[in-house]
């Protein structure tokens, strides 16, 4: 190709509307455009005057697919205003609900938008209804993995989407431990599918090096995806509080959503499970490290495709860590904590199945919200995205328009992005682009 | 109801021409949907030709689709035109979600005062083609079914497949 346009209008297999604009000009792409396509609803403002009680569950309508992560990031920004000290029991219960989330929400990711690039087909539309080949077995593993992951939110936050729940300090209602055993029995029962997944995700060679810093939640204690300080690959560990100062927003003026830029000697970063890899593996649980031994010295690794097999490893992980606190939990009769309302700031900061998430709160001391942030994942991978598409496209401009077009999708599917989150905005200062 | 089914053509021939689409929203119901796919996979996949699907497949069309689920509230004039399209090509349309139903809580910005907008609100407000209120669907188009619910209530939704199967004489009761 010497000049002219390849556009993706609507890039598939992804959660929201996405699309790409490269010109070329003499055998050089001399622009691209990775274009978030979704319409804000602009619920940081719409919460604002909202008791705060009321402010997690609509903010969960942020996301279908992560609601729980933007749920649970909501909460802790608010208890944090207030004081709140969760009970043992509640942290554990929002861990097992969280592996819930996370088997679910990966397995859509990994298995419905990427299994047919694995398998050279358009959709999992077009697997053959032949019980014998590996396409069928691996879809039919992916509807048992994540129904799992859909049963394990229902027992333990009453929904997968928009659970009904969790509330600020607790639970509404205390989930029922007789149907734990049910949920033990599954989790044990699906290892073997999940590590047949992982094999497939290892075996899938697909390659595009970053040259991007990592953040992610680490605790140093466990693999954790609600409680930690954020970490690069400088060893530099921030407080959640403190994570704000450190991003500076980029106007992105043909996307609807703004990128942003780590204040650090890294000009860019990226977020994921790809990020948690290479930073925590060491915490993996020590059952699911035993058996994956044979792909973990791939991490740490700058190859964004291998974000969908970190991915994988975390559905065992989240299995195997649900398993523990099923097992060992007990379960009494709780109220939410409570605390006079008061003025305050808090800040949650969650990893969502597709990277960091960041809530911050200003509650009034009517316990109204008076200023309300949210920072997702697909707005801080959005520049890097646009990055690696740029560095794609210049080295292969030789190859056919179809090839380019489908290559570049399998790219940005890697990040699992996810547009109805991305357009979503922090209120702080920005910088031309 | 989503049990036994008789295929009138059990030959294949006709399947229903099923579009599924979103607009402004989470996309909720269509994280529901692919959670029905769990169960209704390889059923729905005898009874139904998903021609319009962009979560799942690349190649896609909005021609002479038999029913249009459509997800989400109207938030452009650009939205508008490319849902009339899709009503044009479609013998029924469905609305998906509270979204695409009465609007909220997508439209939640046809309530802010616009003096007391941020700055950044008015500044995305005015650089990119907002109309000034977010619409439910029916506002927009005609519409002859809806599934209410965030997300969509999931049994609703299966009657309300199970009516068009009817309909079009895909099935009969079993």
């Amino acid at each position: 190709m010497h000049s002219g346009n390849i556009t993706i209008e609507n890039i598939t297999k992804i959660e929201g509307t996405a699309g790409v604009e490269v010109t070329v000009e003499n055998d050089k792409v001399t622009n691209l455009k990775f274009i978030i396509k979704d319409y804000r609803r602009f619920y940081t403002e719409a919460v604002l005057g909202k008791p705060y009680v009321a402010s997690p569950s609509f903010l969960s309508r942020i996301c279908g697919t992560c609601s729980v992560a933007h749920l649970f990031a909501s909460l802790e920004a608010i208890e944090k205003s207030q004081d709140i000290v969760l009970t043992e029991q509640t942290r554990l219960l929002r861990r097992v609900a969280y592996d819930g989330l996370m088997i679910r929400d990966h397995a859509l990711h990994l298995y419905f938008f990427v299994l047919p690039d694995v398998l050279g087909i358009d959709s999992i539309l077009d697997i053959p209804d032949d019980h014998d080949d590996s396409g069928h077995i691996l879809l039919h593993d992916s509807f048992d993995i994540k129904k799992l992951g859909t049963d394990i939110s229902d027992v333990i936050i009453g929904a997968a989407i928009h659970a009904p729940y969790p509330t600020v300090g607790g639970f509404l209602k205390t989930p029922d431990p007789a149907k734990f055993p049910a949920l033990i029995e599954r989790l044990e029962k699906i290892r073997p599918q999940v590590l047949r997944g992982i094999k497939t995700f290892f075996d899938y060679k697909q390659e595009l090096f970053s040259d991007a810093d990592f953040l992610c939640l680490r605790n140093g204690k466990s693999f954790d995806f609600i409680e930690g300080e954020i970490t690069n690959s400088d060893g530099k560990a921030i407080t959640e509080s403190n994570f704000h100062d450190f991003l500076k927003s980029v106007v992105v003026p043909y996307s609807q959503s703004e990128g942003y830029v780590f204040s650090d000697q890294h000009d860019n970063y990226l977020v994921g499970a790809l990020a948690r890899l290479n930073f925590n593996k060491d915490l993996l649980n020590p059952r699911t490290k035993a058996d994956v031994e044979q792909y973990l010295s791939i991490f740490p690794s700058k190859n964004v495709h291998h974000n969908n097999l970190a991915q994988a490893i975390e559905i065992l992980q989240c299995v195997d860590d649900a398993l523990d606190v099923l097992k060992t939990i007990k379960i009494v009769d709780e109220k939410p904590v409570k605390t006079p309302k008061k003025a305050g700031v808090g800040v949650g900061v969650v990893e969502a199945p597709r990277g960091t998430l960041y809530h911050m709160a200003r509650v009034n001391d009517k316990g109204m919200i008076e200023d309300y942030d949210v920072i997702v994942p697909t707005s801080q991978n959005q520049i890097n995205i646009e990055k690696d598409l740029r560095k794609y496209f210049g080295a292969n401009l030789d190859k056919p328009e179809n090839v380019l077009r489908v290559e570049a999708e399998k790219i940005i599917r890697a990040y699992d992005p996810c547009m109805s989150c991305a357009t979503n905005f922090l209120k702080i200062d920005w910088i031309r682009k | 109801m989503d049990t036994a089914y008789v295929s009138t053509q059990p030959d294949k021939i006709k399947k229903l021409v099923v579009g599924w689409f979103s607009f402004t929203c989470s996309e909720d119901s269509t994280i529901l949907f692919t959670e029905l796919l769990n169960d209704h996979f390889a059923e729905w996949k005898t009874l139904v030709e998903f021609r319009h699907l962009k979560a799942l497949k690349t190649n896609n069309s909005i021609e002479n689709l038999d029913v249009a689920f459509i997800e989400g509230a109207i938030s452009s004039e650009k939205q508008a035109t490319e849902v009339t399209k899709i009503r044009n090509n479609s013998k029924y349309v469905v609305a998906i979600g509270a979204c695409a139903c009465n609007g909220l809580p997508s439209a939640s910005r046809n309530m802010f005062v616009p003096e007391n907008m941020s700055f950044k609100t008015k500044w995305y407000m005015e650089h990119f083609d907002y109309a000034a209120k977010v619409k439910k669907l029916e506002d927009v188009i005609k519409v002859d079914d809806k599934v209410d619910g965030c997300p969509m209530n999931a049994e609703a939704f299966k009657t309300a497949l199970w009516k068009y199967l009817k309909l079009f004489k895909i099935i009969e009761n079993a």
